[in-house]
């Protein structure tokens, strides 16, 4: 049978995951030090471990609720009320997914009809446009410039405007430029989403990874905000439990009623095992998080001032455990660079243009590694870029 | 200052440039710093954590429960010198609970421990009597896990 073209329009048309290439040519390498991995390189917190094996011991082992144990939803709706002043109902308001990646998925197929458009600033997560586009929407990048640190501003993203946006699709902090937001920031967004009446999507899965005194706006907390605003959040990369498969819908009760009905007949419930780690992580992980957030955070300064030694430029993070240096002084494309970079000195990390056209020039470095593994690569990275330097 | 001390706690190794770098600070800055809390006896000391059973040497430790009476003036103090004078005794403890001092000693061998114990230890004055626990296995002993078997599972490149 001729797979190809048995394939669904939808999916053959999806570009191919532009991590992939490097993925397969560091994967066979020996000593290669890799900045391109997209997950904290921290093990969860034994405590938190520890509640899901005694979960397991108990017998907790069961379909959850559809939205996900009561107790998990409750102890999401406190964290909000606490951190953001946001108060989320936990019988309507909040829906347990497996990860905010099936959050995304099922915010995109709740409420995209065939042809809305979507406004996503770029460079962006990998899988924002793909979820748009299965869903059968149009997904509209908006390039967020270096000038301004790669924050998006209001006046950019009105000039994608048509009358078929429907929503706008934000992740900050930021993955892959590392860039935050401010309050100030997005209190314009919400203008405009207010003026054009858009739903907005808010990936704040970095919402607890931010530095230098920077503090994460919550975007539902904004006024007025709540109501048109689908947050995502979970507990991937503060918690370090990408594996675990853990995340979280906060909306109106109509979008959640609608994800929930999606959620049910696709996945039913996110896994009982990782609900009962999340729990406890949401009850006694928080000083957990803050050692591993203030670890990022001596990492960051290192890697920004070696990536500055070595003369790459690049603005100065205050967000996830990303850093987006410009690699243009090399006269390399960014997927030159990172093909040219793993062969020659065995450093891996993610072209920039992987994450949208407008990263292109830039590479992407994870600092969620040890800092032996940041000292190292930027010596070889400084050995690399002795022999690329634009004549 | 803080962050600086926790840095070098975790590994007294690291380069002052990368220390500088991570605490955003000058490298004069964190030269200074270092020599200002070595001199205040804040950083007493720099070491290196060796597991000598690896590397073959066979290392007897034991922990000693100390039961004394306290001296007038000095209470407890004089006594404990007395005790942490010894180049075999590595640590002492005053606790709370039924023994006064936890000492602990380091010797080639049992007897070697026995002999300390029997000949220096209980015969100095105001030691009422000793308890001797050798200790069988490390596990983890200052925050690091002796035999760590977890390590990066990550994917080398994830999106």
């Amino acid at each position: 049978m001729n797979w190809e073209n048995r394939l669904s329009t939808a999916v053959n048309e999806l570009a191919p995951s532009g991590i992939r290439k490097f993925f397969d040519i560091a994967a066979e390498m020996e000593d290669v030090i890799s900045l391109g991995v997209g997950e904290p390189d921290f093990i969860t917190p034994w405590a938190i471990r520890e509640s899901c094996v005694y979960g397991l011991e108990q017998g907790f082992t069961a379909y959850t609720a559809n939205r996900g144990l009561l107790e998990l939803r409750q102890e999401i709706a406190a964290l909000y009320k606490r951190n953001f002043n946001t108060a989320y109902d936990p019988a309507e308001e909040i829906l347990v997914t497996v990860g905010v990646s099936e959050g995304l998925d099922l915010a995109m197929r709740a409420i995209v009809s065939q042809g809305d458009e979507v406004l996503i600033p770029e460079p962006c997560y990998v899988s924002y446009k793909a979820c748009v586009t299965l869903a059968g929407g149009i997904a509209v990048p908006v390039a967020a410039k270096i000038a301004n640190d790669f924050r998006i501003t209001a006046a950019e993203l009105e000039a994608k405007i048509t009358p078929r946006t429907k929503a706008l699709l934000i992740g900050y902090p930021n993955n892959p430029t590392g860039a935050v937001m401010s309050r100030l920031d997005l209190l314009e967004i919400a203008d405009l989403a207010e003026k054009y009446d858009l739903i907005v999507i808010s990936d704040e899965i970095y919402g607890d990874l931010t530095y230098g005194g920077m503090e994460h706006t919550c975007f539902s907390s904004l006024p007025g905000m709540k109501d048109r605003t689908i947050l995502l959040n979970g507990f991937s990369k503060a918690y370090a439990m990408t594996g675990w498969r853990i995340g979280y819908a906060l909306a109106n009760p109509v979008i959640i009623a609608a994800m929930t009905k999606i959620h049910q007949y696709t996945m039913l419930c996110a896994p009982i095992t990782a609900q009962i780690a999340a729990v406890e992580a949401l009850r006694h992980g928080e000083k957990y998080m803050k050692n591993m957030v203030s670890e990022y955070d001596k990492r960051r300064r290192l890697i920004y001032d070696g990536l500055q030694k070595i003369g790459l430029s690049c603005f100065e993070p205050k967000g996830a455990f990303y850093i987006f240096p410009c690699i243009e002084s090399t006269g390399l494309t960014s997927e030159e660079f990172a093909e040219q970079l793993l062969h020659s000195e065995h450093v891996a990390l993610v072209p920039g243009n992987a994450f949208g056209s407008s990263g292109e020039g830039f590479v992407r470095c994870s600092y969620a590694t040890s800092v032996a593994n940041i000292s190292e690569a930027l010596v070889r990275m400084e050995n690399f870029l002795r022999h690329h330097r634009k004549k | 200052m803080r962050e600086l001390l926790e840095l070098l706690e975790h590994d007294a190794r690291r380069p002052v440039h990368e220390l500088a770098a991570m605490l955003h600070r000058s490298e004069y800055e964190v030269e200074q710093q270092m020599k200002k809390l070595e001199k205040d006896r804040v950083i007493l000391n720099y070491t290196t954590f060796i597991d000598w059973e690896k590397f073959g040497d066979d290392k007897v430790t034991a922990m000693i429960e100390v039961n004394v009476s306290p001296q007038r003036e000095v209470g407890f103090d004089a006594i404990a010198e007395r005790i942490y004078r010894f180049e075999e005794v590595r640590s002492v403890f005053l606790m709370s609970g039924s023994y006064d001092l936890l000492v602990i000693i380091e010797g080639k061998s049992l007897r070697d421990i026995a002999n300390f114990v029997a000949k220096r230890l209980s015969t100095i004055e105001g030691v009422i009597s000793t308890r001797s626990h050798f200790m069988l296995k490390p596990y983890k002993k200052d925050g690091v896990i002796l035999n760590d078997k977890e390590r990066d599972r990550r994917l080398v490149v994830s999106p």
